[in-house]
């Protein structure tokens, strides 16, 4: 376990040295800002709360960003080790594979953890001491946002890391990333319109929620923006998912296990990988 | 007798149809010196990682401190142990002194005597540098000063006097002969062999995965029964005159003063015993034994 966390604090240590953390926390501050501060302008006609229109800019905002720093931070962090030789090294050391793996992923979360809190956090305070959401409503729909936009970063650390401990080479391991984040963020719900639009009635309610639930992003929007009446007042864009409705602590479930399984694959993987 | 500390029975490896490592059956005592000697492509690194428990044998046994490196006790053998890999490598936005209280944490040891090991390398001063800024041999001393973390039992050093200037080369050869003292058992793979010739006790040759021959340098010279090169120097104008004294001696060269042959090791002693004879028209004998990089040679061509 002491393996695990000396890891952990390296890559955490890492992060502040090359200046990732201030980076990210920034660059997720300013967005959480600035939507913020624009959610104001339409709120007073639809007389929604400020801060739910907040959490829904927001949410569309994280779906792509934290798939991409989650996979940022992770698709190199096996592959890169290994190619410069430090992997080794590191391995000639009491420490299991599992125990490096573990290390990074602790590192790496409270990596990503700290930037969209911090980043969030900035705004949602900025926005209370405003007066905009004093709707415990609208602030648990903020906290919840926050949170599972860790959880949806963690899904894709444990695909890069398993996209790491599989590619030869670490150019592979950017170029499988990029295409990784494409299909899940962008590719895969066109495809699934497309699907939706032209056998709409033969595709079933259970096989479109499966389908739905088999995208780590989906299940964040569903949660995010389905799963709250207000906000999905105030959200278009969930218009196909509007009669989707899956208990909150599956669509909990099926996030967390979007973080453990190819966390996992990517472990069983790279304790079978050749150094 | 005690269990060997380093021990390989029958192991190999495969990669595919490629083998790398075949048959390999060696045993490393407590507190020996010895060198794994070879080209590269060998079998050399890979026996390291063997040792390491990285990779697994595809037949045959390997054993550390008398437990599977690969198995579940392997992560605890690996605490007595210290590695020099062949080309290191570090996380270059550390500082030497960071990189060793990393590495110290890893392996639960007093980070009090990372100083001491960085003196004891001649890194001190950089100890607060960025590693960037190391040069290739620094970062080499960092690498042997890892590898001694936590007075290991067992120091596994792939080519390491790779990138070391000849008086640090001498230097990390006191070094290992402290740590020997200290009772460890030293493994260290190399390819420079006039540098091995005086300080190793124990030479195993590798080549293209087998163990071709191993014991100690004197024991692999004997077998090998390469010619010893002699030159005689003589006093002026009785070259000609001491080469016709040697009769059914192989002479090479004579040259005004030098007369230089080559004879069966077995037969070096009478041939000496000759030459003692000749009295004192004979000023000077020089003998050179087969170097390693001709025992190398010669294991290897018999090998194939």
């Amino acid at each position: 376990m002491n393996a695990v966390l000396v890891i952990a604090a390296q890559e955490i240590r890492d992060g502040f040295r090359n200046r990732w953390v201030i980076a990210l926390t920034l660059m997720l501050a300013g967005f959480a800002l600035s939507l913020t501060f624009l959610g104001r302008a339409p709120g007073g006609s639809i007389g929604a709360s400020p801060l739910l229109v907040t959490v829904v800019s927001l949410s569309s905002l994280s779906i792509f960003l934290l798939p991409l720093i989650g996979l940022m931070l992770s698709y190199d962090s096996i592959i890169g080790e290994i190619e410069r030789g430090t992997m080794l090294l590191l391995l000639s050391y009491p420490v299991t594979r599992t125990h490096v793996m573990a290390g990074k992923f602790l590192g790496h979360m409270t990596i990503l953890g700290f930037a969209t809190i911090v980043g969030y956090g900035v705004a949602g305070a900025v926005s209370f001491v405003r007066g905009d959401g004093i709707e415990a409503n609208a602030m648990m729909a903020f906290f919840n946002m926050t949170m599972t936009s860790i959880l949806l970063g963690g899904a894709f650390l444990g695909l890069g890391y398993l996209i790491s401990a599989s590619v030869r080479e670490r150019g592979t391991a950017a170029g499988v990333a990029i295409g990784v984040w494409l299909v899940f963020v962008l590719v895969y719900d066109m495809a699934l319109l497309a699907a939706l639009v032209n056998f709409g009635g033969s595709l079933g309610q259970g096989l479109f929620q499966i389908l739905l639930l088999a995208n780590p992003t989906d299940v964040y929007r569903l949660f995010n923006l389905g799963g709250f009446d207000n906000v999905q007042a105030l959200s278009g864009s969930v218009g196909m998912m509007a009669d989707v409705k899956l208990p909150v602590w599956t669509m909990i479930v099926v996030l967390l296990a979007w973080v453990a399984l190819p966390l996992g694959f990517a472990s069983y993987l790279f304790n079978r990988k050749d150094i | 007798m005690s269990q060997a500390t380093l021990q390989f029975s029958d192991a190999g490896k495969t990669y595919g149809s490629k083998t790398v490592l075949d048959h390999v059956s060696l045993n490393i005592e407590q507190g020996s010196v010895v060198a794994l000697v070879g080209h590269n492509g060998a079998g050399k690194t890979t026996m390291m990682k063997l040792l390491l428990g990285l990779i697994r044998p595809s037949h045959g046994e390997v054993k550390v401190l008398g437990a599977d490196p690969a198995g579940s006790s392997g992560v605890d053998s690996r605490r007595h142990l210290g590695f020099l890999p062949e080309t290191i490598s570090f996380q270059s936005a550390m500082t030497g002194l960071e990189a060793m209280n990393f590495y110290a944490r890893l392996k639960r040891v007093d980070l009090k005597l990372n100083m001491e090991l960085l003196e004891r390398v001649g890194l001190e001063g950089a100890a607060r540098q960025r590693i960037k800024t190391y040069s290739k041999g620094m970062r080499q001393r960092l690498g042997l000063a890892q590898a001694m973390l936590g007075e290991p039992k067992v120091l596994l050093l792939d080519e390491p006097t790779t990138g070391l200037d000849p008086q640090l080369r001498r230097r990390f050869y006191d070094t290992l002969t402290s740590l020997k003292n200290d009772g460890a058992t030293i493994l260290l793979s190399s390819h420079a062999l006039s540098e091995l010739e005086t300080r190793i006790e124990k030479i195993a040759i590798m080549n293209k995965g087998r163990l071709i021959a191993s014991g100690s340098l004197y024991d692999l010279r004997n077998k090998a029964n390469i010619p010893v090169r002699i030159r005689l120097l003589t006093r002026d104008g009785s070259a000609d005159e001491i080469a016709g004294l040697l009769a059914g001696v192989d002479i090479n060269r004579v040259n005004g003063r030098i007369v230089e042959f080559s004879c069966a090791a077995n037969d070096k002693m009478m041939i000496l015993r000759r030459v003692s004879e000749i009295g004192i028209a004979v000023e000077d004998v020089d003998i050179q034994l087969p170097s390693l990089d001709q025992l190398y040679s010669h294991y290897r061509d018999e090998g194939v």
